[in-house]
């Protein structure tokens, strides 16, 4: 048994208001360099719908994640040799315009433009040309189901769904998506790496990017099926989501989390058997991978476990940790929580409640003393298909959304009673697979989400760190630091201070002759 | 032998590997950061796809046929009893086939570079430099196959250049051998060392990181904060 520890996130879909708050300071933390401008590390989709990039899930194109061929677990987009091969062309790159051309506008031309009979407009002008373009697709392209009658029907979660009814104006649904890195247990980015550029963090599971190894060979963006490792065009290096490690490291939840205005996401690490992960990410049938990734999951209140754990180096803080995780709780104990897509075998790490459609509405307004018999029959009435959800998060499986669903149903009928003192049949809780207690946790841990409770961070043990000077440059993301004086490049180095001399203070400073 | 043929044909390819040789150290000591292959796929591959298979490839190949054909002594293939009109017939065949995979790839690779204003805006001059130089070098060789090797040329450039090459790299060298070689060799063997000088310090260096060990690595790498043996790493920073 090898235990390892890994942090995991758990995002609950029910409250995802949609107002991509973690898009944008995920960005402005990250990708506010030039080559990064189109990357969103963190994004949030509008689902049914294609997303960023476009058809990302649609691996039968795509070719990102692992397939089991002749038994064996194998890179859906080629193995070693293969790449090796094709190495000068790779079959299956996604173009930055699935993703979208970035740009900027033409601001000046409010200002400088003369006097006219119409109002000067800005422009929008493309950042990789530097010319006036046509924006065609941009992200968020398909915000709260913007042109989705049409993109819709290319999501391949409609799959084996009555598309034509769906998407007819009555029968609309709709849900948002928050998308990172899954820092997955068995990364098919870090495997499809052929520089050994890519790694995954022995301590905690983040899987990151060496910038000072990475030659460019773009392998690791087809194999990650979530399309979450990135191509910064200026440096020719990949970038990806860094589980915002230096505050993680410190006990801080990462900046899409902290600035989550619906306090949706929760973070914890959990313990989990290294030596499981290959046999349980090759099973034969697609359904059995959400079960089989629980059971590579190990219990941290187990004083065998923590036995070991110990004897294998893991601190005593930590182990502490995973005993609080909600991570744990939401996806082992009271199995509400769920992987993306599990079918891609990577064992994703970021899990999702799957949301419960508006409830009260599905119901009629007559949650008050229902039976089971009622409720749960209602679940198959939800506006969301659950097949839809099966498709994305139990490999088709709609009996794991079922279960899930009925837990949340079921703990928002017990709390309603209790709240309003009403009487309430124990029943349904039971049919869930409940306890009074667990609802009771579930309630705390989704409703009330303390700030302490969503986020169980252990600090990384950096006193045990090696000479973090020579590890710099491998952690995930740098700037343009190319040979500048032997390249030649063109792009000339902005001075930070050069704006502050060149008299930005002119009106403020007496004495102008320092500047231009 | 005038004081032009030492310089061509003895100081120059010296100064030339020197600085190859240097250069390499210090850009890979120095710039890690910068040691890419600078693919441009991501934002231009419909015209990428065949120009760059066919230059990457094609130049392979003409690779080991100049190690065939320069570093390999003639004796030796003499020795497996491989005569001239086979070697010939090898050379001018496949070595043509793949100087016209290199010379067609090349040609569309440029093409694309100067015509795509997405990849003309992001290159630099290095990338020109390099795609340019190189450019020049092909042509010459591959003019010198075609044009005279291949339409019954005398002059034997494994009797010629081959000695003079491995002298050169055995630090026995016979400059006298190059100076009466036809003005097309002459010109491909000197276009080819400034190709060598520059090399260092621009793209070309990602030939060198070929990643052959990918063939036998396992999957998925860990890296550990704390007992990763950084030594290596450590060097590289201490190198400035």
């Amino acid at each position: 048994m090898k235990i390892k520890a890994q942090f995991g996130m758990v995002m609950n879909l029910d409250k995802c208001i949609g107002c991509h708050t973690c898009s944008v300071t995920c960005s402005n933390t990250w990708t506010n360099r030039p080559g990064t401008e189109y990357m969103y590390w963190n994004n949030v989709e509008t689902k049914p719908g294609v997303g960023y990039p476009r058809e990302w899930e649609n691996n039968d194109e795509r070719k990102g994640g692992w397939h089991v061929k002749d038994g064996k677990l194998q890179l859906r987009a080629g193995g070693r040799v293969s790449k090796l091969l094709n190495i000068f062309y790779n079959q299956n790159l996604v173009q930055i315009d699935e993703y979208y051309e970035p740009w900027t506008y033409d601001y000046e031309n409010l200002i400088n433009s003369p006097e006219k009979d119409h109002q000067p407009v800005a422009r929008p002008i493309s950042q990789l040309t530097g010319e006036y373009m046509d924006i065609t697709w941009g992200p968020n392209w398909e915000d709260d189901l913007a042109g989705v009658h049409e993109t819709g029907k290319r999501d391949p979660n409609m799959r084996n769904l009555d598309e034509q009814i769906k998407f007819e104006f009555e029968e609309t649904f709709m849900m948002y998506l928050p998308r990172i890195c899954e820092h997955c247990q068995n990364p098919s980015c870090v495997s499809s790496c052929p520089s050994g550029a890519m790694y995954k963090r022995e301590e905690d599971g983040i899987v990151l990017v060496d910038q000072d190894t990475c030659r460019s060979w773009r392998f690791c963006m087809t194999g990650c099926p979530y399309k979450k490792v990135y191509f910064n065009w200026k440096t020719h290096k990949a970038e990806k989501c860094t589980f915002c490690f230096p505050r993680i490291e410190n006990g801080q939840p990462t900046i899409c989390s902290e600035t989550c205005v619906g306090r949706i996401r929760y973070i914890g690490i959990v313990l989990y058997d290294a030596d499981k992960v290959l046999e349980a990410a090759s099973v034969e049938d697609e359904k059995d991978l959400y079960e089989a990734q629980l059971e590579t999951f190990l219990d941290p209140f187990d004083p065998e476990i923590q036995k070991e754990a110990r004897k294998q180096g893991i601190p005593d803080d930590w182990i502490e940790a995973a005993q609080h995780s909600p991570v744990y709780k939401l996806a082992v104990e009271q199995k509400i929580a769920l992987p993306l897509h599990p079918e891609y075998r990577t064992m994703p790490m970021v899990w999702y409640i799957p949301p419960l459609s508006p409830f009260m509405n599905a119901l009629g307004g007559q949650v008050d003393s229902l039976s089971p018999d009622v409720i749960f029959p209602t679940i198959n009435q939800f506006r969301i298909p659950i097949d839809y959800l099966a498709n994305m998060f139990a490999a088709g499986d709609s009996d794991v959304i079922r279960n899930v669903l009925e837990k949340l149903v079921a703990m928002r009928s017990y709390m309603r009673s209790v709240q309003l003192d009403k009487p309430f049949d124990k029943s349904i809780l039971e049919r869930a697979g409940m306890t009074e207690e667990i609802a009771e946790e579930m309630y705390k841990l989704s409703a009330i989400a303390k700030y302490d409770d969503r986020y169980v961070i252990p600090k990384s043990h950096r006193e045990d760190a090696g000479d973090m000077y020579a590890q710099q440059g491998s952690g995930g993301f740098d700037f343009m630091e190319a040979c500048r004086s032997c390249m030649g490049g063109n792009q000339g180095d902005a001075d930070p201070m050069e704006f502050y001399e060149s008299g930005f203070w002119r009106e403020l400073d007496e004495d102008s002759s320092k500047s231009v | 032998m005038s004081n032009l043929d030492i310089f061509f044909w003895l100081v120059f390819p010296y100064i030339s590997l020197t600085i190859f040789v240097l250069g390499h150290i210090y850009r890979y000591n120095t710039d890690q950061f910068g040691w890419t292959a600078k693919s441009s796929q991501f934002l231009e591959q419909k015209r990428l796809r065949i120009g760059s298979t066919l230059f990457h490839y094609g130049i392979i190949f003409v690779f080991f046929g100049h190690v065939a054909g320069i570093l390999v002594p003639k004796a030796l293939f003499d020795f497996f009893g491989i005569t001239d009109d086979m070697y010939h017939f090898g050379a001018i065949w496949f070595g043509g086939a793949a100087g016209v995979a290199v010379v067609v790839g090349g040609f569309l690779l440029f093409l694309r570079r100067v015509s795509i204003k997405r990849i003309a805006k992001n290159s630099s001059v290095s990338d020109y430099v390099a795609l340019v130089t190189l450019g020049v070098v092909v042509l010459i060789g591959f003019t010198n196959t075609v044009g005279y090797t291949a339409t019954g040329g005398e002059f034997d450039y494994r009797v010629v250049i081959g000695p003079w090459m491995r002298g050169i790299l055995t630090f026995q060298p016979a400059p006298e051998l190059m100076a009466n070689a036809p003005i097309g060799f002459q010109l491909h063997v000197f276009t080819a060392f400034v190709l060598f000088a520059i090399w260092p310090f621009t793209r070309l260096v990602h030939v060198f990181s070929l990643p052959l060990k990918y063939l036998n690595r396992r999957y998925v790498v860990y890296r550990n904060q704390h007992t990763h043996d950084l030594s290596k790493l450590k060097k590289r920073k201490e190198f400035h």
